[in-house]
């Protein structure tokens, strides 16, 4: 009886606890903070990967090479002759979301497509894929779409062990260009290779000064350990910090989003890249930095009130170092 | 930062105008707060059952008309596959139902809506006189005996009436006992009165009371009264003279009630609903008056009124997605689906409804996984979704029409297309988030409609949505309120409420 009057009490002040925490709820950020400072018509431009790769190109940011786009039914066969001199490839929908649709190539010879988890695919199977790709089925609501087909990304030997089939993506949270949260997604064997956190990926809070792990969580518990190469996950340091925090902020200077998800990745050769960019990024940040969004975001806000501008990217970082480090 | 103050300006505004016309139409059309014991429209509702042979079958009701205190303002009928037509003979409506080839158990639906008014007109034919019935000997010698103490006793017909059922219930009565031997009681009335060449007859009524089902109709006697030049109406058993407010009668002639060619055990029964439509005649009487105020959905024809009672729930299943997404953050598969859901529940009663929409999206996603192995473009792909829907719903309707089941007839109800979108989008879910997140989004969907049914249904929620117009903008102005709310969704503390600890 006092347990459940006490599990009652503690359930009746969770909100205050949480607002003390500053931690964002859906509500606040699609009132507050997606709706004021996202600006829809701009949307397309995040919405199409093809779009964002455009932009950030035209921005002096680096993006992975783009070997082909498959625009029709008619040109779908033409993809074994299109990747025929690159040894990887990927094959995203320009308009899925989530992660949906994308089928990475590590190798092929002679017909046959290696998968990451070592699997084969056949030719007809890689068309399907773009047939399906090309008829909607993992974009937004359906719609008709364009096949994108990047260069392979080769993930920094730092990384080696932090991930488990999938290649780990860094997601910084932009806030008016200044970056106010990172973390890392780290797929898993229980999320398939893919690096969304309610399938199951790791998230790995990341100190937006430095670039080390904070704290780490699965399924919104904390875990020390990579469940299934046993990496201890406090290891985790992100090389080319600066200049990858530099490349996220510059977001604000290419969409003019004011609230914004941008995912980068680290490649072996080429440093940091954008992979994609997003208008309407999750909350799940908050679970693994152990932190909410809210206080960060209010400075942010109350610099813009005191008239306080940086043009930079890498002024802003210099701020955003500075305010946030943990 | 934008200024909100005009925004709550108007929200304020909204909840004023819409107290404002709720009040006046309170205090200046009565109408009540609360449904009310007063019940002035009715809704009447034959049910004829029969047995077809394989042959043509034809069926002929005789059907009310507008009579004393009763304004017949609409009718209907549903009766799969038979043509129906409404006659009009002399003074007695019938309807006509007719097919070419029935077998097995049949079901016709007649449904009548009568509006309860004191003023009602209607026709009256004078009758012509009756040609007298003589009845073998010792019962004829009877009914002249009664009919010679009743004379003395009385004044016209009906006085005359009064004394001949006064001693056919006179249980001492050694005639009246003799006639009833060998017929009933209205009969014998109709008979002895005949042979006075006074007109009478046997009319089949219906008491109405609120939500009585499997009636039958009773036989009054109407008696001709020359002075006022009109029907009184008689209960035979008890005496009782003149109409009660609460019956009608159902058919001015007993006997040919209902007639079945083609087809036998046929019976036909009733049920009846009461609706408290106090209100709208209330407002109905102040529009003549000719009110400016009073550009009310009141004022339109019954049948558009009854569309939009539906109408008028519609915010407020709209209100409580709102409110079940923004404050408690339920998942649902597709906004507002739950609604359209609620509304075919409506239709289909809550249990047979829901089994109906499980059985339809159920089968639906065992087609669709088989579609999605064809690998079919995402337009074909739907409308052959679609197709399936509609071939779902005709297989479990014709299977619960043959094993007896008629509230299975209601899943036509459902809006099919509404219902393939769903289909195909739990589809892709299971697909791309696995059966889980499938069942979450279904059971949310599934209790969101519920929810929305269980208000839409609800007695009060029905009555003030529609005599109220002015709760739609209080409506409107908390979902504007609730669209402002940034606080924490119940579902985001179970999921943040490990942040809270540390």
């Amino acid at each position: 009886m006092k347990q459940l009057f006490r599990n009652i009490r503690g359930f009746i002040e969770l909100p205050k606890k949480l607002r003390q925490r500053g931690i964002l709820g859906m509500n606040q950020r699609n009132h507050s903070y997606i709706g004021r400072y996202n600006d829809r018509s701009k949307y397309p431009l995040v919405d199409d990967k093809l779009k964002t790769k455009q932009i950030a190109q035209q921005a002096g940011a680096t993006v992975p090479e783009l070997i082909g786009v498959i625009e029709s039914q008619v040109h779908v066969k033409e993809i074994h002759d299109l990747v025929a001199d690159w040894p990887g490839f990927v094959i995203k929908p320009a308009q899925g979301s989530g992660g949906k649709g994308i089928l990475v190539i590590t190798s092929h010879q002679d017909g046959r497509y290696t998968k990451p988890s070592g699997a084969e695919v056949s030719r007809e199977d890689v068309e399907r894929h773009i047939t399906n790709t090309l008829a909607g089925l993992f974009s937004l609501g359906g719609k008709n779409d364009v096949a994108v087909v990047e260069n392979l990304i080769e993930f920094d030997d730092s990384f080696a062990d932090f991930s488990y089939e999938g290649v780990p993506d860094i997601r910084v949270i932009v806030f008016h260009g200044y970056p106010v949260m990172a973390m890392m997604r780290c797929s898993t064997a229980s999320s398939d290779g893919k690096a969304n956190l309610h399938q199951g990926a790791v998230g790995v809070g990341l100190d937006i000064a430095t670039g080390k792990a904070v704290r780490a969580v699965q399924f919104d518990h904390p875990v020390s350990h990579h469940p299934d190469t046993q990496r201890p996950l406090d290891q985790l340091v992100i090389p080319d910090w600066e200049q990858l925090l530099v490349l996220a902020a510059s977001a604000w200077e290419m969409t003019g989003l004011g609230y914004i998800g941008t995912d980068m990745v680290l490649d072996k050769s080429r440093g940091p890249m954008v992979l994609e960019l997003n208008a309407r990024p999750g909350l799940a940040i908050q679970t693994a930095n152990g932190t909410g969004l809210l206080p960060r975001l209010q400075k942010i806000e109350a610099l813009k009130q005191q008239g306080i501008s940086h043009n930079t990217p890498e002024e802003r970082v210099a701020v955003s170092r500075e305010l946030f480090a943990s | 930062m934008i200024n909100r103050l005009p925004f709550y300006l108007f929200v304020a505004a909204l909840v004023l105008v819409g107290v404002a016309l709720s009040l006046y139409r309170h205090s200046v059309y009565g109408v009540p707060w609360f449904p009310g014991e007063q019940r002035e429209q009715w809704e009447i509702e034959a049910r004829i059952e029969f047995t077809a042979n394989g042959d043509p079958a034809k069926v002929a009701m005789a059907i009310p008309n507008d009579q004393q205190n009763f304004i017949l303002t609409d009718e209907s009928s549903s009766s799969q596959g038979y043509g129906v037509a409404i006659l009009e003979q002399k003074e007695q409506r019938k309807a006509e139902w007719s097919i070419r080839s029935a077998e097995g158990q049949q079901l016709i639906y007649y449904k009548a809506r009568f509006l309860a008014d004191a003023d009602a007109q209607y026709q009256i034919r004078p009758p012509s006189k009756p040609r007298p019935q003589y009845l073998e000997d010792v019962r004829q010698t009877a009914a002249l005996s009664m009919l010679q103490d009743a004379m003395k006793r009385s004044a016209d017909n009906p006085t005359l009436a009064r004394e001949l059922i006064r001693q056919l219930n006179d249980v001492q009565n050694q005639n009246a006992a003799l006639l009833l031997n060998s017929m009933n009681r209205e009969d014998a009335l109709v008979s002895l009165l005949s042979m006075e060449a006074v007109p009478a007859r046997t009319v089949a009524t219906l008491m109405l009371e609120d939500g009585r089902r499997r009636q039958s109709v009773q036989p009054w006697v109407q008696v001709w009264d020359e002075q006022k030049e009109q029907w009184q109406l008689f209960n035979p058993r008890t005496g009782a003279e003149g109409k009660p407010d609460n019956l009608l009668i159902w058919s001015l002639d007993y006997q040919s009630l209902l007639d079945v060619i083609g087809g036998r055990q046929s019976d036909v029964s009733f049920s009846m609903i009461a609706q408290d439509i106090s209100p709208e005649t209330a407002t109905r009487e102040k529009i003549e008056a000719n009110d400016l105020l009073n550009f009310s959905i009141h004022s339109l024809p019954v049948e558009e009124q009854a569309m939009f009672k539906t109408i008028m729930l519609i915010p407020v299943g709209a209100l409580l997605v709102v409110f079940l997404r923004i404050i408690v953050g339920l998942k649902t598969s597709g906004t507002f689906m739950p609604v359209l859901i609620a509304v075919a529940f409506v239709q289909t009663e809550l249990v047979p409804g829901i089994i109906g929409f499980l059985l339809i999206v159920g089968t639906g996603l065992m087609i669709r996984s088989y579609l999605s192995r064809l690998n079919l473009l995402l337009v074909a792909r739907i409308s052959a979704v679609i197709i399936a829907v509609i071939m779902i719903i005709s297989v479990f309707t014709v299977v619960a029409y043959r094993v007896g089941l008629l509230e299975g007839l209601s899943i036509t109800f459902f809006p099919m297309i509404i219902l393939s979108w769903t289909i195909e989008r739990m589809s892709i879910l299971w697909e791309e988030e696995g059966a889980k997140e499938v069942f979450v989004q279904g059971g949310g969907s599934l209790l969101t409609a519920v929810l929305v049914y269980l208000a839409m249904t609800s007695e009060l929620v029905r009555h003030l949505t529609f005599n109220f117009v002015g709760l739609q903008l209080i409506i409107l102005a908390l979902i504007l309120l609730l669209g402002n709310y940034t606080g924490y969704r119940l579902s985001e503390l179970r999921r943040f409420r490990h942040l809270a600890q540390d």
